[in-house]
């Protein structure tokens, strides 16, 4: 053997191999694009009434609020946690805006206690899942109780209605022809999103927590303080989704947005983030919203009735939890074979 | 080194009969590694073939083929006679294959009945399984192979190792397995467990099984093996019959090297205290730990498994509280209470476990190094990519790292070069203080060289090292002084000079001298 097996020589590493443009081509999002594709040309078939511009604007209003909340939540999921709460936080947080205007609070303070309690709710999964070391599924389970819980306390079968008229624009107002304030907030926030997750050190370290929570910690991440704040933020937006549809609806009931968690979550998981965390990107999961805007929008055009969407909802969920999972093995067993 | 030679001097004498297994050819690879290329085995009935090789040489991907858990790439796999495809882990058990591991995979909540006759269990007319029968037939092995004081009924987590791997051999047995591998069987064994194994293998023997014998002991090789294998990065180096190869012949074809000289020769400039540690105790830990380490040296930290060395450099490295004492760092006074803090304060933790402490798996290499950094590589929080392949290239170069690529997944890497990105990581924050946790386990002996020498450049530039290990070699070749710990306190602490692996391990186990 000669020397040169001994002393290493030192080499250069490339920064990267693969080829950009063929794994744009192969990725996840480009499948999604083209589900987005299929299912607008299929709609347009399905109802003469689906290609009109106000018929697209209206759609939109069907995945905006919950995309918001979709946004953290992929954030969430990918640092490893989830929160089931989020609709729960939705009803608490109409009831006391309900309450608030009822005593004749203005919209300011209206919005003001409507984000706020998203945000507070947030803080308090947050705390219990970082501070105690609770497993978030349980927690927010238990909070997702105590929270429409709450609502129901107060409301009964009760609804609220009276909301000051200026109170109306976050969910019913247009910001510039068909593009409504809602489209406008889901699009600045996926861009901010976008920013934070793909674009920042604070991104990079929800990435590490997903993948390896201890080893991130080992490598000076405070995994705690990270998971609180993504906590907060999904209960920010959930508090924001809370304005948007009460304002839309104009009235507050207990059961207000009753199984958007699921939703959320479907989006989430159809957006290309793994369950499992560590892995997942915005724009993935702004694709999935546009497409579960689409499909039950056309569902929907086509009088298929709610029942009906939520088996729909729900098969999604376990097509695309079980999708990546086939897709790796079969993937494996072609690299073993 | 001339191999060659010495593969075709083996002799033709004392071949008892035809192989019963014999692989050629074999190739496999996975991306970016070679993990075998064109290698040979052979297995003959009623012999112990011992494979040979440092970590990473291809042993391990061996095995998982022989068992069916990967395909080879290329070559073929003959067993008595007729080529076969092991294309499932059930293709192995039917060609009479079985594999007992260094942690075995059995059942713990299964009976050893139970875990002996998994998958063909006896079964009454019924369709059902015989538990009598199955219980009966599984004493009657046991009591065959001289293990008659296993309990059929007990639960298999309540056995220690030693019995658990006669229950992986008895299972071997009762499948009437021809080809029994053993991958590192005495790991975790005593001396005398070892013999009970070892005369077990001897009626295995007598039985006509044909062994795959997997030890990285010298000792243990000679006395159980009558062929050898040796492999090196992924081929077939050598074999032949150990009666005609000396020790130190096939130590030269592991390594393709003298093994001499593996620690580097260095002059130690020892400077003024860089971290004194004083009554630092854990409620349960430790307890008292008071030590002093200097600019410019190398504190090894010996002591047995549970002496409490990685929790104390866990506490010194903030992850885990203390209940008492005190630190301070180049004078001045530290209280890190996160990993974050120790960092930031110029202390860093090389950890024991890699791959759950150590490495992000999932995430690229240069994401790993720049990790601990961020703060430095991005600009008001947002990245920075070339800052960051700057950073990566620049540590992970000066450690000559085996990748493809930096974006490749750290966890592609083999153990020493993961090693070395967590290294990397580290030297990227700028430390004053690193803590090496077994920097060396479970690597090859070319890493290890490299993670030596690197030790030693470290303190050349005025870092201080503390290096927990349990090699003694290591800690004799390493070390400037010794701490010995022992039951969470520090027994005795010795200047390395004429310090020998006698009273080091009297001191740790506690034996007067």
């Amino acid at each position: 053997m000669s020397a040169t097996d001994i002393t290493p020589t030192p080499r250069r590493i490339p920064d990267r191999l693969d080829k950009p443009f063929r794994s744009a081509i192969l990725s996840w999002e480009a499948l999604l694009v083209a589900v987005a594709v299929t299912i607008f040309i299929v709609n347009s078939f399905a109802s003469p009434y689906f290609l009109d511009v106000w018929s697209l604007s209206d759609l939109t209003f069907n995945f905006t609020e919950k995309g918001l909340i979709a946004l953290a939540m992929a954030l969430l999921i990918i640092s490893g946690e989830i929160d089931l709460s989020v609709a729960a936080i939705i009803a608490l947080a109409s009831t006391l805006m309900g309450m608030a205007a009822q005593v004749g609070v203005d919209t300011p303070g209206v919005l003001l206690i409507g984000v706020g309690t998203g945000l507070v709710c947030g803080a308090f999964n947050g705390l219990l899942v970082t501070g105690l070391g609770l497993p978030s599924i349980v927690v927010t389970i238990g909070t997702m109780s105590l929270f429409r819980g709450t609502a129901f306390i107060i409301l009964g079968d009760q609804a609220y209605k009276g909301y000051p008229a200026s109170f109306a624009f976050f969910g019913q107002g247009y910001v510039w022809w068909v593009f409504s304030f809602e489209l406008a907030l889901f699009a600045i926030a996926a861009v901010v999103y976008w920013f934070v997750l793909h674009r920042t050190s604070f991104g990079r370290r929800i990435f590490a927590i997903g993948n390896n929570a201890v080893a991130a910690q080992f490598s000076g991440v405070r995994v705690g303080r990270i998971k609180f704040i993504l906590f907060c933020l999904t209960g920010l937006m959930s508090g924001i989704a809370a304005v948007l549809i009460t304002s839309r609806l104009g009235s507050t009931r207990p059961s207000i947005a009753q199984g958007y968690e699921l939703e959320v979550i479907t989006m989430v998981v159809l957006g290309g983030v793994s369950i499992l965390g560590g892995a997942g990107s915005i724009l993935g999961v702004v694709l999935a919203a546009l497409i579960m805007g689409l499909v039950t929008f056309g569902l929907g055009l086509l009088n298929v009735p709610g029942i009906v969407m939520s088996i729909f909802i729900g098969l999604l969920l376990i097509m695309v939890i079980a999708l990546p999972i086939l897709w790796d093995r079969f993937g494996r067993r072609r690299r073993l074979a | 080194m001339d191999t060659k030679a010495h593969t075709t001097q083996t002799p033709m004498r004392d071949h008892p009969a035809t192989p019963r297994l014999t692989l050629a050819g074999v190739t496999k690879t996975f991306p970016g590694v070679r993990a075998l290329h064109n290698v040979g085995l052979s297995l003959y009935p009623g012999q112990v073939t011992a494979l040979i090789g440092e970590n990473g040489a291809g042993k391990s991907t061996l095995v998982k083929i022989l068992t069916g858990i990967y395909r080879p790439d290329a070559g073929t796999i003959t067993v008595d006679g007729r080529q076969v495809s092991l294309a499932s882990a059930h293709d192995a058990f039917e060609q009479g294959i079985t594999a007992i591991h260094q942690e075995t995979v059995l059942f713990d909540d299964l009976s050893v009945a139970e875990n002996i006759f998994l998958g063909h269990a006896p079964r009454t007319r019924f369709g059902t399984i015989d538990w009598r029968a199955m219980r009966s037939r599984a004493a009657e092995v046991l009591k065959g192979m001289g293990a008659a004081h296993i309990d059929p009924d007990a639960r298999l987590k309540d056995l220690g190792i030693a019995n658990k791997h006669l229950v992986a051999v008895a299972r071997a047995m009762s499948i009437d397995a021809q080809i029994v591998i053993m991958d590192e069987p005495t790991a975790a064994l005593s001396a005398k467990e070892i013999e009970d194994l070892f005369e077990l293998i001897d009626l295995l023997k007598r039985e006509g099984k044909a062994i795959l014998f997997i030890s990285h002991k010298f000792d243990e090789i000679y006395r159980i093996a009558e062929r050898y294998t040796v492999f090196r990065d992924g081929e077939m180096v050598g074999e032949g019959l150990l009666a005609d190869a000396s020790q130190n012949e096939i130590v030269k074809m592991m390594v393709g090297r003298a093994v001499d000289h593996i620690f580097p020769e260095r002059q130690p400039q020892i400077g003024a205290p860089m971290l004194s540690v004083s009554d630092l105790s854990h409620p349960t830990e430790f307890d008292g730990i008071s030590f002093e380490l200097r600019k410019g040296e190398i504190l090894g930290f010996y002591g047995l498994v549970g002496a409490g060395r990685s929790e104390l450099m866990h506490a010194v490295f903030g992850i885990t509280r203390t209940s008492r004492g005190t630190m301070t760092l180049d004078g001045a006074p530290v209280a890190p209470r996160s990993a974050a803090e120790a960092i930031e304060a110029g202390v860093v933790y090389v950890p024991e476990e890699r791959g759950k402490q150590g490495v992000v798996i999932g995430m690229p290499i240069f994401k790993n190094v720049s990790l601990p950094s961020l703060k430095r590589t991005s600009k008001s929080g947002v990245l920075q990519l070339k800052e960051e392949f700057g950073l990566a290239r620049k540590y992970t170069e000066r450690l000559d790292l085996r990748a493809s690529s930096l974006s490749q997944d750290v966890g592609t890497l083999s153990g020493g070069n993961q090693q070395k990105v967590v290294i990397a990581k580290w030297l990227a924050t700028d430390p004053k203080v690193i803590i090496l946790d077994e920097p060396t386990k479970g690597i090859d002996i070319g890493s290890k060289a490299a993670v030596h020498a690197f030790m030693a450049e470290l303190v050349e530039q005025g870092l201080s090292v503390i290096m927990v290990s349990s090699e003694l070699p290591e800690i004799l070749g390493m070390s400037d002084r010794v701490v010995v710990m022992r039951e969470g306190r520090i027994a005795a602490v010795y200047d390395n000079k004429g310090l020998d692996a006698v009273t080091l391990v009297q001191t740790a186990a506690g034996i007067a001298a």
